[in-house]
């Protein structure tokens, strides 16, 4: 057995030689680097191709049916969530404020956290995990069901019919949603803060409206905007190349990128949040 | 003749890999305006990738497709749109919008790809649904239908724009065959109708012969074969082995018919061996004004009166050694190799009799049951006779009895619809 071991090891081919580490890293990091380089490029051909499509008498209709299937649609989660949210907020901060005395000022932290932050970024994610999904699965079934296909020889540009509504109709619905994300989010927090924590509801009230200024506001919707447009055009972006993944096919690929779509969007919510609040902050 | 006609659209070399796998290796062939061109081949040889390359939907990796003589990939983007323009594609699997209707599907080239008005789009939308038969389900969506009314809600989405080429995918897959013939006959009818070019890609064989002015046989990564049906017959090809061979011994098995070159084959084999001077008897039978029964009742009614006379002919003369093909959309042959003229005449008689009593009946409850308008339309059945010897080519014999047609059964509106 020894014997046979012996030989079956002297016959092994000799082992590859080693790329070196600086090689190898080189490797793995160029090629990672040059395939984001190459997603985000298309990435950012296939979201203009889309955006200047919106402009066309035609896509009324399915703009306003996308606004109900993203906006209206997503409202009652958005509200679910969002009244929630600002109960735990006035709960929290009612602890810690009220260390140093001065639970008066719950209304300003909550009116400038919510607005400023949480309500864009909790807004968007929900929308992402409702009606960003759905888009990457929609479109991904009409891919792998040849019905793109079908659109390019009907001469219909599938991004204007498929990709340009929901841009137009993220645009519209994110500040909107993001706005009652907000104000439900301060009711929520008055709940907790004054109905059940005894903090007086004028007080409360009076310090919301003194300290949002317009520039809170306008900020929120600017982040919103780019929530909605960076959550449509990953999740459209996945659906519609679903086709070219190399590590699944069929109702496999749809499900990867529907679930690749909510991940990186979640990420990106995140990544430009920090972006645009740095611009907001500095300008 | 083929080579002083300039191609509509011809293949050059045409070679197409995926990745490590080559579909098409230097395919050439071409297809002329004006006709039916029918693409065969054995399942996964590259023929919807064939197609697909004519769209635009695939580049080739090697040579070039051309448009009246101009390669598609050089041409600029207002001849690429006039030439992309006049082409309608059929998918294999339909690619029905399954969150629209099937009048919605219909309609979604005129609304989205023409200026048309929106009661001009309806207006063609219903016209080419009620030309598929499908007036019935015009709201429901796809997955509420069945397969075969997807399939023709593909064709009449096909068929909206008024194409001046159209690509039909494997078009009659999944359908059974009174629809699957009513599908090809359509395509006929359109064709005819509107002087559209066809390419389809079909494995009806012998079906497709009826309906093509031109096979093209892939096999192999290659074009086999491009010519005219009658010389596909002929063929002397592995091809053929494969592909045509299992496909009529099935026909003949379900039908009792013979297709057209199984049908040569045996009246070479029973009648050469026969004396010079022995005797045989023909039967030539047409329905006639098929077009006109195939437009005002549909293809389904069309289809199921050939079906029909078909049955009939094969109970009566296959009975006494006959055998029978179809040899066009709506005539029938039959020879008798082992009876004379006088015997083939009573068994004539006898066919007549039964087909008038009952065949004609059944015809009679099928209209009634498919055509929901109510409309009527006159017909009659035509058979003739004549007498052959082994040395005379089919072909006169049939002439002959063609010659000696007469009517042997009539269905009148006149009558209330009924069979005389």
């Amino acid at each position: 057995m020894a014997e046979n071991s012996a030989v079956e090891t002297a016959t092994e081919p000799a082992a590859k030689p080693s790329k070196g580490f600086i090689k190898s890293f080189f490797d793995f990091f160029g090629g990672r680097t040059l395939r984001l380089n190459n997603d985000l490029g298309a990435m950012g051909i296939f979201f203009f191709r889309s955006f200047f499509m919106i402009f066309r008498i035609k896509q009324i209709p399915e703009i306003i049916s996308q606004v109900y299937f993203i906006g209206a649609k997503s409202a009652q989660i958005v509200l679910l969530v969002g009244f929630f949210t600002g109960m735990v907020l006035g709960l929290q901060l009612y602890f810690v404020l009220v260390k140093f005395g001065s639970v008066g000022v719950l209304g300003t932290a909550i009116a400038l956290t919510l607005i400023r932050e949480m309500g864009p970024v909790l807004a968007a994610i929900m929308i992402t995990a409702r009606a960003g999904s759905a888009m990457t699965a929609e479109i991904g079934i009409q891919r792998i069901s040849e019905q793109i296909d079908a659109l390019s020889t009907m001469r219909i540009d599938p991004l204007g019919y498929l990709v340009s509504p929901r841009i137009a109709a993220a645009v519209i619905s994110f500040p909107i949603l993001t706005t009652f994300f907000d104000l439900i989010g301060i009711i929520g927090a008055w709940f907790s803060g004054c109905v059940l924590l005894g903090v007086n509801s004028g007080t409360y009230f009076y310090r919301v409206v003194a300290s949002t200024a317009i520039d809170d506001i306008t900020g929120g919707y600017y982040k919103s905007i780019v929530f909605g447009l960076l959550v449509v055009t990953i999740c459209c972006f996945q659906g519609f190349f679903t086709h070219m993944r190399t590590d699944s096919f069929g109702a496999k690929s749809v499900s990867l990128s529907t679930t690749s779509a909510v991940v990186i969007s979640c990420v990106m919510i995140l990544v430009s949040d920090y972006v645009v609040t740095s611009f907001i902050v500095n300008v | 003749m083929d080579e002083q006609r300039q191609p509509l659209i011809e293949f050059r070399g045409v070679s197409k890999t995926f990745g490590t796998r080559n579909i098409l290796n230097k395919i050439d062939f071409s297809i002329y305006e004006g006709e039916v061109s029918t693409l065969i081949g054995l399942s996964g040889t590259g023929k919807s990738v064939t197609l697909k390359h004519i769209i635009g939907m695939l580049q080739p990796d090697e040579g070039e497709i051309l448009f009246r003589g101009k390669a598609i990939n050089k041409m600029s983007k207002a001849e690429w749109n006039e030439y992309i323009g006049q082409i309608s594609y059929m998918f294999q699997s339909n690619a029905l919008f399954d969150s629209l209707t099937v009048f919605e599907n219909v309609a979604m080239p005129l609304k989205y790809a023409s200026k048309l008005k929106k009661k001009e789009i309806e207006k063609r939308a219903m016209a080419r649904i009620e030309q598929t038969e499908l007036t019935e389900v015009f709201d429901k969506y796809p997955s509420e239908i069945s397969g075969g009314m997807q399939k023709r809600a593909a064709l009449a989405r096909a068929l909206v724009t008024d194409p001046g080429i159209v690509l039909f995918d494997e078009p009659t897959t999944g359908q059974d065959p009174i629809r699957k013939n009513a599908i090809l006959g359509m395509v006929a009818e359109y064709q005819k109708r509107f002087g559209f070019t066809a390419l389809l890609i079909s494995h009806e064989i012998p079906d497709v012969y009826f309906i093509s002015n031109r096979i093209l046989a892939l096999y192999d990564r290659k074009i086999v074969f491009q010519g005219d049906p009658e010389e596909f017959e002929s063929l002397d090809h592995p091809f053929r082995q494969e592909l045509i061979s299992s496909l009529e011994s099935l026909g003949e098995e379900l039908t009792g018919l013979y297709s057209k070159r199984h049908f040569k084959v045996r009246y070479q084999s029973d009648l050469s061996q026969r004396r010079p001077d022995a005797t045989y008897a023909a039967a030539v039978f047409t329905i006639d004004d098929i077009d006109r029964i195939s437009a005002d009742l549909g293809h389904d009614v069309s289809q199921q009166i050939i079906r029909s006379l078909g049955s009939y002919i094969n109970k009566h003369f296959g009975a006494v050694g006959g055998f029978s093909s179809r040899q066009t959309i709506n005539e029938y042959a039959t020879v008798l190799p082992y009876s004379d003229i006088e015997e083939a005449e009573r068994i004539m008689r006898d066919f007549t009799r039964d087909f008038q009593e009952h065949g004609m009946g059944g015809i009679e409850a099928a209209m009634a049951n498919e055509n929901k308008s109510e409309e009527c339309v006159d017909f009659s059945v035509l058979a003739g006779l004549a007498q052959g010897k082994p040395q005379i080519e089919i072909e006169s014999v049939m002439e002959f009895a063609r010659f000696n047609q007469k009517e042997i059964a009539q269905f009148s509106c006149a009558r209330g619809g009924k069979a005389s």
